[in-house]
């Protein structure tokens, strides 16, 4: 499973120079192929943002005119602004939880060998393949046991448990590549082990860590399976947008969805970017 | 003496932390899911017990079986046809774009949207598919239907199209890692032994990607396993899956015992498809060292 993981060495890997370019496989059906596999990825994006700003109720064609209403009518909708902040503040918290607990672990996974190391680190990582329900549901159960009441806290205990493996896989990736004959010369040099730590190995970490925080951030900010069950009275925003769709489709969702869109685009760039060799000092 | 004593308590203080919360968050939690598992429902809660009837239920109640093999064979197709719009996408990026740079960007295009907004890029299919939708409103708006047809939405291909649409970017990235690895080398030689460029592929390049294939296969079976919110928005009558299933036993259903067995079915067919594919791998995997 190694090989999904790290984004960064695959972007890295990106613009290593390639001097030969594979068998001939006929390059046009081939190109052609894969442009409408892109079509396709981006085609539902184009078409959440277009509608966004259709002046129509129904997501039909031909277009009407270009109209904010549906962007007014998100940022007068109380319950929606509600969410927002409530998402927000949820995916801030979980994001520390996963970079304060995170980075100890790779730095674990990296360098120290103790009993159990395997099923530690299979646990740590399972999330990622897991299917959320199943942290939510179990984390649900935890929480009936002692009786701890839902909130947007045991959301972010939830959002916490299901994306530190992000972190984790980030920035073991870079510890992996980082060249360990620094810290020695640091060592060399007198430094006590956390000076070394503060200014030879976290610098060179940086980048991974942001990286990967960024995209726990969006992560939990649209998370639906673990909130679903973690929430008590208190709504995030993609469970506000779940629940109305329950009503049916308005053009607000579009609306307030393509802003989110939007963002996540930005700030996933950003990450990816960090986490390419491009983010390596 | 001083100074392993010293070290042990560094790494105790690094391990500590993490090592606690997979404790408390992970495994007492599945420990606990595990033990209501055997529970007896009683409306509305549950009492402790032994028993097997919440498992025997799932194979002898066909209202469960039936959609645990539903769920099954969605799954099954979405991999499919995950990887199989993946692998010419990764293959193109990897053999067929010169530029680097260009290369890079597209690579990026591709990857970002597996972390944009899942619910959302779920919900668009909706509004796409829909008899008031985009597609709908094309054909009538075109001439080429007389009146919307609610044949695109609530079915199983609304689902098994709009979860291969979430998971084509999950397949992309480790086949694209796997095809970058292969070294130019055995694809010359297998050229200059006068093997033609689709051999090649079958012969070289094909086995080669196998772990990248199975990566992605392995994650877009598992996440499509247990998803609810595409039945949800997209699936119809027919359309439950396991984890619509699930959840409805700790909602409207409130049967405990009955959704924490189903659970760990589901967490059991989830590792043993990891560790299979893990296997599989390892045996697969040439030794190029």
């Amino acid at each position: 499973m190694a090989v999904t993981t790290d984004i960064g060495v695959m972007a890295s890997a990106a613009t290593a120079r390639r001097p030969w370019r594979g068998p001939r496989l006929s390059a046009g059906a081939l190109g052609a192929a894969a442009a409408c596999v892109a079509a396709f990825l981006y085609l539902p994006i184009v078409v959440l943002i277009v509608f966004s700003f259709n002046d129509n109720v129904v997501t039909t064609l031909p277009l009407k005119e270009f109209t904010w209403r549906w962007y007014e009518s998100a940022f007068a909708n109380e319950d929606l602004l509600r969410a927002l902040w409530n998402s927000l503040y949820v995916a801030a918290a979980a994001t520390l939880i996963c970079v304060a607990f995170g980075v100890p672990a790779a730095i674990a996974l990296d360098r120290i060998d103790f009993p159990g190391k395997t099923i530690f680190r299979r646990a740590v990582l399972l999330p990622l393949v897991l299917p959320g329900l199943i942290t939510g549901i179990s984390m649900l159960n935890l929480f009936r046991v002692l009786g701890l009441n839902l909130s947007l806290e045991t959301v972010i205990l939830g959002h916490g448990t299901a994306l530190i493996s992000v972190v984790v896989t980030q920035v073991f990736a870079r510890l992996q590549r980082f060249n360990r004959r620094l810290e020695e010369a640091s060592n060399d040099l007198g430094a006590r082990p956390l000076q070394t730590f503060w200014y030879v190995t976290l610098p060179n970490i940086k980048t991974a860590i942001i990286g990967s925080a960024l995209i726990s951030f969006t992560l939990s900010f649209d998370e639906i399976p673990v909130t679903f069950f973690l929430t008590g009275r208190e709504n995030t925003l993609p469970m506000y947008i779940y629940s109305t769709l329950r009503r049916g489709i308005t053009p607000e969702i579009n609306a307030i969805g393509t802003i989110i869109v939007v963002a996540s685009l930005v700030v996933i760039f950003v990450s990816v970017l960090m986490l390419s060799d491009k983010g390596e000092r | 003496m001083r100074l392993a004593t010293r070290r042990r308590f560094t790494a105790a203080g690094i391990l500590g932390g993490p090592l606690a919360w997979t404790l408390v968050f992970m495994f007492v939690p599945y420990a606990i899911m595990f033990t209501y598992s055997f529970y007896t429902r009683q409306f509305p809660t549950m009492v402790p017990d032994f028993q097997f009837g919440n498992y025997l239920a799932l194979f002898a109640d066909p209202q469960y079986y039936q959609v645990l093999l539903r769920t099954i064979k969605i799954a099954v197709l979405v991999t499919i046809a995950a990887v199989a719009l993946a692998y010419p996408l990764a293959y193109f990026l990897v053999f067929k774009v010169a530029s680097a740079r260009l290369r890079t960007a597209l690579y990026v295009a591709v990857i970002v949207p597996l972390w944009v907004s899942y619910l959302l890029r779920a919900y668009t299919w909706k509004t796409i598919l829909g008899s008031e939708g985009v597609l709908n409103s094309f054909l009538v708006w075109t001439g080429i239907l007389d009146q919307p047809t609610d044949l695109f939405l609530y079915n199983q291909f609304a689902m098994v199209l709009t979860l291969t649409y979430i998971f084509v970017p999950f397949c992309v990235m480790p086949i694209y890692a796997s095809l970058e690895k292969i070294p130019a080398s055995l694809k010359e030689a297998s050229k200059d032994l006068g093997v033609g460029p689709f051999r090649t592929f079958l012969a070289v390049t094909l086995p080669l990607s196998v772990p990248g294939i199975l990566a992605g296969a392995t994650f877009t079976f598992s996440l499509t396993m247990g998803d609810f919110v595409a039945p949800f928005l997209v699936g119809g009558a027919d359309g439950a899956l396991i984890a619509t299933v699930v959840q409805s036993q700790f909602g409207t259903a409130l049967n405990w015992p009955l959704g924490s067995a189903l659970s760990m079915v589901m967490l059991f067919i989830v590792l043993t498809i990891i560790t299979l594919s893990d296997r599989l791998e390892r045996a697969g995997r040439l030794d190029l060292g």
